[in-house]
């Protein structure tokens, strides 16, 4: 890396003591160039074994890569953490101008410990870290809000973000997130609940540091290479017309859309919820994170009247995305799209993960339907499609006003553990679907990726390229999800949005890290690759990880996918050799 | 030639601009950008590109004690960075707020209207033109 590069700085902040300091760490970043790398290293030296990931000691680490600030689409900030929801490796990316504000700041990476006994929220403007008083924040029930007022408080407008947690993050929800620039999220695993623990209701960063690089001609060749690829290419232009939205209608189409707690694959009427469909009807404006000229941000304009006065409307502005639409759409067996729209908002303005509230809800209604819980338990009459039904539930899992919510606020896993249910309960490694039952790799994907996310090796692409024609051995399929999620360690060290997985080649990656002062070669990308895994792999089975305790619920079995029926003993001998590829002897 | 913001509403905040502005002088990031990108008061209510309007009658030439600034063939000003002290005068006088600054190096950055970032803005928010737009009768 370059010498005068402030990627290096790592800036720790104690929550419990209001202090801070500044540490000059090449020795990670030269190791392991940024991100998911360096974070991953950063969270053995600083989680405690076996620590509560909700205790003060417990830490949140946020870091930025080489290629923040200096690239198009390294727009991505990586956060690591031990999750309240599955008690093991928390990650989560999130876009925003989180990565840009934090490199300008000055820094590489920021750590987070300790607790506050009263609310604060941090403000970090260059080298200097604010705590500021937020006790008037707390206990404000929209994120939209919160939002505003840190805004109005606080300088580096264009050039700054702001983190903040909603009501389901102070209540310790294990599913909240942390949202920044109101329609961006570190969603998955519960960071919002890290926060809350902390008493720390949000984290602005700004800052104005000039990023040095090692050849001016080159550093253009390369930004103009990728700028040129970026705005021509045919995948970029599928996120910036509709955003991923526009997988609702494929994956519908070929039975891959779960719909109903995975009761079925389509919907009869999802083209209503589509990126066609809520783009024609609703779609108000686009946005792009910093830095990325895709803009994949898609924003609908719902106008509704007031009910006490005529003629008197407001207009809401709601973020949609494929996820959102599938877990608090499909399935729900949600098909109207006002409806829809209104879920995603108070979703948002709860801050909660919508991929783990909608699959919560969803066993909630199958498990009421058969009696396991009981009407008086949810003193509700869940029902699929109705929306209003819905919004009332999730307000009950951020207050957690009886033993149901209590555990339907700590996740699935929790909850089948108390309530029974485990076979229609769609969680992977604790952590709840994806919307993809498009064969068993998108269920062996979440299941062997470290964080039992879809996008650590994207098993549901693989069933679309290759279960489609052909079915493999259950080592290559282990295998090859593996490599890809080897691969991807590089794009979320480096850090680049994953959308631009197909621009970012080795290639280009070299070519862009000799811009940042980094000589490597492919094997050198190889090798962190692999190493970078394999940390996040010893972390987890350091606290209690195992390949054999993998819950499979029987549901995905029971429901065809789009090229046939998944076979479970197929899938349990695709895990034993993942962890044979992963701990081989 | 002058810089022109056609229509904010395009804009989806993606900043490329900012940082062709940057990438001018040989830097990443956006410590030296010369023209912004902010949201109204949350994105849900879109952005606003704030640059250089290339005054004909600059008032941030005005107030510069030390004559750095110049007027510019067509309109705004340049810079001699050698007489400027860095008082900030121009930034106060510019009521767009346009003068921005490089605090690493305490100078103002202003945008020379060389349209480098009108090449990188993906979606036609800006555009560098031959005339200056007129509003009104001439006299």
């Amino acid at each position: 890396m370059l010498r005068d590069d402030p990627l290096a700085n790592v800036l720790y902040i104690d929550l419990t003591k209001k202090s801070y300091r500044i540490v000059h760490r090449e020795d990670l970043f030269e190791k392991y160039l940024g991100g998911a790398g360096v974070a991953a290293c950063l969270l053995n030296e600083e989680c405690p074994e076996n620590c509560d990931p909700l205790a003060p000691e417990s830490p949140i680490i946020f870091t930025v890569g080489p290629l923040t600030g200096l690239f198009p689409l390294a727009s991505k900030t990586t956060a690591f953490f031990k999750s309240p929801l599955t008690g093991n490796l928390g990650e989560s990316h999130c876009g925003g101008r989180s990565a840009i504000a934090i490199r300008s700041a000055g820094f590489g990476a920021v750590v987070i410990k300790g607790a506050s006994l009263t609310p604060v929220y941090i403000a970090v403007h260059g080298n200097r870290v604010y705590f500021r008083n937020a006790s008037t924040l707390w206990g404000m029930v929209s994120s939209f809000t919160v939002g505003r007022i840190i805004r109005e408080n606080e300088t580096g407008a264009g050039v700054r973000t702001i983190m903040r947690i909603g009501g389901a993050g102070e209540n310790l929800v294990s599913y909240a997130c942390v949202t920044t620039e109101t329609y961006r999220h570190f969603g998955r695993l519960g960071l919002g609940a890290v926060f809350g623990s902390k008493k720390l209701k949000g984290l602005v960063v700004s800052g104005t540091h000039s990023l040095p690089v090692e050849d001016k001609k080159l550093f253009r060749e390369v930004y103009d290479e990728i700028y040129n690829a970026a705005v021509t290419s045919t995948v970029m232009k599928k996120y910036h017309d509709l955003g991923t939205a526009e997988n609702i209608n494929p994956l519908n189409e070929i039975g891959g859309l779960p719909t109903r707690n995975l009761l079925a694959t389509r919907m009869e009427k999802a083209k209503d919820i589509s990126g066609e469909d809520l783009a024609e009807h609703f779609l108000g404006r686009r946005l792009a994170c910093s830095h990325c000229p895709v803009g994949c941000i898609h924003i609908a304009a719902l106008r509704e009247p007031y009910v006490d006065e005529a003629y008197f409307y407001k207009t809401s502005m709601i973020s949609y995305d494929y996820e959102p639409i599938y877990a608090l759409g499909s399935m729900l067996g949600i098909d109207d799209p006002k409806g829809l729209l209104k879920l995603i908002e108070w979703v948002e303005k709860w801050a909660m993960d919508a991929m783990s509230a909608g699959v919560v809800l969803a066993w909630a209604t199958e498990a009421q339907d058969r009696g396991i819980i009981s009407e008086q338990e949810t003193g509700l009459k869940l029902a699929w499609g109705d929306y209003a039904v819905y919004k009332e539930a999730l307000q009950k899992i951020v207050v957690q006003e009886n033993d149901l919510y209590k555990a339907l606020a700590r996740g699935l896993d929790y909850t089948v553990s108390r309530y029974g249910g485990a076979d229609f309960a769609l969680a992977f490694g604790g952590c709840e679907m994806p919307g993809y039952h498009t064969g068993p790799g998108a269920h062996l994907g979440v299941l062997i990726g470290a964080r039992h996310s879809h996008l650590d090796n994207a098993g549901y692409s693989y069933d679309q390229k290759v279960i489609a024609k052909r079915m493999p051995e259950a080592r290559e399929i282990a295998q090859e999800l593996i490599k890809e999620e080897r691969w991807r360690q590089i794009l979320s060290s480096v850090v680049v949005c994953f959308f631009a997985r197909g621009i970012y080649t080795p290639e280009v990656i070299l070519k862009a890290l000799k811009v940042a002062g980094y000589n490597l070669t492919n094997e050198d990308l190889d090798r962190m690759g692999r190493e970078i895994h394999r940390i996040k792999y010893d972390f987890k089975m350091r606290e209690g990880f195992s390949f054999e305790g993998l819950r499979l619920p029987k549901r995905i079995f029971e429901t065809p996918g789009p090229f046939g029926q998944v076979d479970e003993g197929f899938l349990r001998k695709a895990i034993e050799e993942a962890k044979r590829e992963i701990y081989p002897g | 030639m002058r810089l022109s913001v056609k229509d904010t509403d395009r804009c989806v905040g993606c900043q490329s601009c900012m940082f062709a502005c940057n990438r001018r002088q040989g830097e990443a990031g956006l410590a030296r950008t010369c023209i912004g990108v902010h949201s109204l008061g949350g994105m849900e209510r879109g952005f606003t590109v704030v640059v250089c309007r290339a005054c004909d009658d600059p008032p941030c030439l005005k107030v510069c004690p030390t004559d750095a600034l110049r007027i510019r063939k067509g309109g705004g000003v340049l810079l001699d960075s050698n007489s400027c002290i860095g008082c900030g005068h121009c930034r106060e006088a510019c009521i767009i707020k346009a003068v921005f600054w490089a605090e690493e190096i305490n100078k103002p950055m202003i945008c020379i209207h060389c349209g480098i970032c009108s090449k990188f803005c993906p979606h036609g928010v800006i555009k560098l033109e031959e005339e200056k737009e007129v509003t009104y009768a001439q006299r």
